[in-house]
Formats: structure tokens, sequence, C-alpha cells
């Protein structure tokens, strides 16, 4: 079943093009990943998605209705860049006057417990740190029980502990049966959370599959590299139909190849006895597939 | 209905929690009538006045001064202030419409207003013996007026101010030369006569006129009248075109 359907959307901004021709299926219960440098035109995409901008050509369905569709109001959740509160607004006023926007809320005080804000529900937004106005928000997003939950950049600002555990939360928001769409440029992010993930660079999808699909596109290629118990002859690897090079380094090998080439090589060196001391596997990650496919890095830097 | 009344007491929550806007707003009309009413000159009836005494002229202006301070200040400055921060297109997301805080802010500013104008009134009535208007009903007519004139106002502001601090240096220069028309300085009732004839079709000069003739009995001119309507028409439309919620 399909959530959301993007089909050859475009906006621009006066003479800027912030989407040039963006398409894409989300299916419901995934995590989908809007992964891109900053300025490809990710916000803008989800904020046609969410019915806040009207897109210059193309065609949006959120759960089969146009976006400005007002009884999606109901059913998305959206937490956005730059949206802040009345400064003395507290967080547990911010969560009751949003628990009754909707029909059927969650219990705001499970949810400020799963942000870690119960301690909080006393301050006012403006005395909030980054990390604390960023879990209130993603809150809000999801007072009202949502069918899709739409995540800006949400754990930019946060610090690694408190994103560690906002990626708990995404994923049990995600069990409970929510499509999430997830706006990022943290690769970790992508990496840990999406099942699957749309390249986006210029105002263009350049590559869409899972994390694990993109880094293959760019590389199917392994690094192996590990101090072997006693010394062997490199013809005992180079015979194995998966390896592809071995490299010596003092006493340590580095064995590089594809596909099964982990399994592969353990097996022999266990045939023969030989215990693998250091053993470490290198993958590409999805940093080096991004800066295949766009051809520069997630920062902008070129390469 | 339930949300409009949620937004409303958040509102004026969030309102009670600006001690300068409750000041200025709140205390302040109601403490310019108890200075002024001081002076004794002011508590003798002038023939220059019609027997009036410049006391009984400023409860009028004091209510005049409450709708300016409300309306030009502190509305727009609210409203640019949350457009500016994202809390209108937070909003848009919702179920609840922007426009609803929109509503539930001038709703609350209203209700500020009473408050402020009830004030006013029993202190004139009790420390200083000006009569509770004698045209109760024209009293109404011309306060709504003229709430719904500065509101419209202030709501133009918030459309084309781009920040809150913007709104609010627009406010306060137009809550000037718009107070000055209302007597605050100087009653209107002294003005030469080309002065108090320009001042009849300002806002707040309007607003003061009507509400000056309903606190001595009168109806209010229907010149007056259509004054503050047309103020509320023109900017109300010109502000429902203009405002942008992002």
């Amino acid at each position: 079943m399909t959530a959301i359907t993007v089909d050859r959307l475009q906006k621009s901004y006066g003479d800027t093009v912030a989407v040039r021709e963006v398409s894409f299926a989300v299916d419901r219960g995934e995590i989908f990943g809007i992964l891109g440098p900053n300025g490809a035109g990710k916000t803008t995409t989800v904020e046609c998605i969410a019915g806040l901008r009207t897109p210059d050509g193309g065609a949006i369905t959120v759960l089969g209705r146009e976006p400005r569709d007002t009884a999606l109001r109901r059913l998305v959740g959206v937490q956005l860049q730059e949206s802040e509160l009345p400064e003395k607004l507290t967080v547990r006023e911010a969560l009751e006057l949003y628990a009754t926007f909707y029909p059927e809320p969650v219990e705001w005080q499970r949810l400020a417990d799963d942000l870690g804000l119960t301690g909080k529900l006393r301050t006012r937004f403006g005395k909030l740190s980054g990390g604390q106005k960023q879990r209130l928000s993603i809150a809000l997003a999801l007072i009202g029980g949502p069918k899709i939950a739409i995540l800006d950049e949400l754990t930019t600002g946060l610090d690694p502990q408190a994103r560690r555990d906002t990626w708990e939360l995404v994923e049990s928001v995600r069990d409970r049966g929510v499509t999430v769409l997830l706006v990022t440029h943290f690769m970790a992010e992508a990496e840990r959370l999406c099942d699957r993930v749309a390249l986006i660079d210029a105002g263009r999808v350049v590559a869409l599959d899972t994390p694990a699909g993109l880094i293959a596109q760019v590389s199917a290629e392994q690094r192996i590299r590990f101090r072997p118990s006693r010394p062997i002859e490199d013809a005992l690897l180079t015979d194995l139909p998966e390896v592809r090079e071995v490299r010596r380094r003092g006493t340590q090998l580095e064995v590089i190849g594809d596909g099964n080439v982990l399994h592969a090589v353990t097996a022999t060196l266990a045939a023969h006895q030989i215990i693998a001391n250091d053993l470490r596997v290198e993958q590409a990650s999805l940093d080096d597939a991004f800066v295949r496919l766009t051809g520069r890095g997630i920062d902008g830097v070129g390469n | 209905m339930r949300v409009f009344a949620k937004l409303t007491g958040v509102e004026l929550r969030l309102f009670l929690r600006e001690p300068m806007l409750v000041f200025w707003t709140l205390a302040f009309p109601s403490l310019l009538v108890i200075i002024l009413g001081c002076i004794p000159a002011f508590r003798e009836p002038s023939p220059g006045l019609g027997g009036l005494r410049v006391i009984d002229l400023y409860v009028a202006i004091a209510i005049v001064l409450v709708l300016a301070t409300l309306g030009l200040q502190g509305t727009s400055l609210v409203l640019a202030t949350y457009r500016e921060r994202g809390i209108l297109r937070r909003l848009a997301t919702t179920p609840a419409r922007p426009a609803a805080l929109l509503g539930a802010q001038l709703v609350m500013s209203l209700l500020t207003a009473i408050v402020s104008v009830v004030l006013v009134l029993v202190i004139g009535r009790l420390v200083f013996d000006v009569a509770l208007p004698r045209q109760a009903a024209g009293f109404v007519v011309a306060f709504l007026g003229a709430a719904g004139a500065t509101f419209a106002i202030g709501l133009l502001i918030a459309a084309l101010a781009p920040s809150g601090k913007a709104a609010n240096t627009i406010g306060t220069l137009l809550f000037f030369p718009t107070m000055f028309f209302a007597g605050l300085w100087t009653p209107r009732e002294v003005f030469p006569d080309w002065l108090q004839r320009i001042s009849d079709f300002t806002p707040l000069g309007a607003g003061e006129r009507a509400l000056q003739e309903a606190m001595s009995g009168h109806w209010p001119g229907w010149g007056s009248l259509a004054v503050l309507a047309a103020y509320m028409l023109v900017f109300g439309v010109a502000a429902a075109r203009l405002f942008r919620w992002e």
C-alpha cells in the first residue's frame, strides 16, 4: 500500500529552481528518508507534501488525497525546521493545547516521558535548550496519533545521546504502524533508520534504494584486515574466487574482495586452524555512495 | 469551539505573562484618569467645555487609549511575531487553522479591553464622580466600532510588517498621531475648528467623539459611526487580502 506518491514535482521561487523533478513513492509502514545536502530541495519537497506550498508542476497524493485536503491535517503529523512556539508557553501547555486539536490524541504524559520532557513540563519554551525544543517539536508532531509523520532534520542540534534516543523513538513510532518520512543530511541517521532512501541533489532524485542497496550500487567491495595466528601464504587466500587482492602490512593482512569474501576467508582460515586476530571488516558507507553518486560530499565539498 | 476556547485561554495566559503589556493596557489608562483627576482645576466645570470638567473628557480618552494600545501595538506585535517565528506555519499543519489563532488573539484583546474599560469607568465614577454612560446602548456601539476600527488597523500592520519588531515600530509611529487626534495631549473639545474637522475623520478621533457623545447621553453621531465602519471595512479587507501565514 502506498502512503505518499510524488510524481515529477517541480517548484521554483522566482528564478531559483528549488525542485527540478522529484518522483518517489513511500509505502505504508516504512521509514523513508530524503537525503541530500543543504539546498538540494528536500525541505521544499516535504513542504509540498505537507500542503504548505503549492507545486508549480507534478502531482502529489498523501493517503490517496490532495496534500491540501484538510482531512489530512488529522492524519499527518509534521515537524518543521524553524517552527517555534510562543516564548512564554510552557512545555505542558503546548502539549495540552496541541492535544485539543486532534480527535484522538495520544496521551501527552507518555509522549513527554518517551521524549525525556517530563522534567521540563513547567519550563517555558524560550528557556529550553535547542535539543529540548527539538524534542518538544517532535512530540507535537506525534501527539495527534498520525498515520504519517513528516520529520524535517529532526536530530539537528541534538547531542549524540539525544540523537540516539530520538532514533529509538522514531523506530518505536514506526513499530506502531506509522509511516515516517524523514528528511536528513546525516548519513548515519539515514543508514540506521531508513528502510529506503531517496538521494536528492540539485532538485533531482539521483538514486532511490535501501541504504545497503545504495552502497552496493557504488561498491560491492569489502576490506578485511587481520593478523593471522601463524604465517600463511598469499595463495591460500588468492585462490578463493571471492578474493581479488591480498596486501601485507607488517604482520597484518588486508584482503580485498566482494560478495561473501568474509565468509570464504574465515572458513578457509578455520579449515587450516588459523585464528584471525584483530579482525576488522570495512565496507563502503553511505557517505562513499553519496560522493560517488553526486560527485561531492554531503557538505558540498568538491571531490 | 473547544479548540477556540483553549486557544483563547492560552493567549490570555501569555498576555498576562507580559508585564509591560499588562501595565500599559490594564493599569495605565486608569492611572491616567487618577493622575489627571488629582489636578484640582481639572475637576472644575469649564464654560469652554460646555460646563463639563476636563476629567469628564478624559474618561472617554482613556478608553480610546486602551483600544489604541491593544490594537495598534499589542495585537499587531503578537501576530507579526507569530508569523516571523513560524508559529502560524506550524499551526497550519494541524487541524486547528491559523485563522483560529488570529481570532483567539482578537477575542482575548477584546476581553482585555472590556476589563480595562470597566476599570476606567468605575474609577471615574467612584473617585471623581464622572457619570456612567447615560446612553448605554450607544456607548456599547461606539466602543465596538472604535475597537473594530483599531483592531482592523492592527491586523493590517501585522499583515504588512515583516517582523514583530517592524510591527512594533509601525504601531508606535501610528499611535502618537492617532492618539493626538483623540485628544490624549489636549482634548478635542479645545481643538480649533479646522483641527476638529480633521480629527473627525481619524479612527481614534471619530472613536473618541462617538464615545463622548454616548457618555453625555446622546446616541453617537452617524458620521462618527460611519467613519469607524469605513476604517473597519477598508483596513479589515486589506488585512484579510494581504495577510500571509508565513
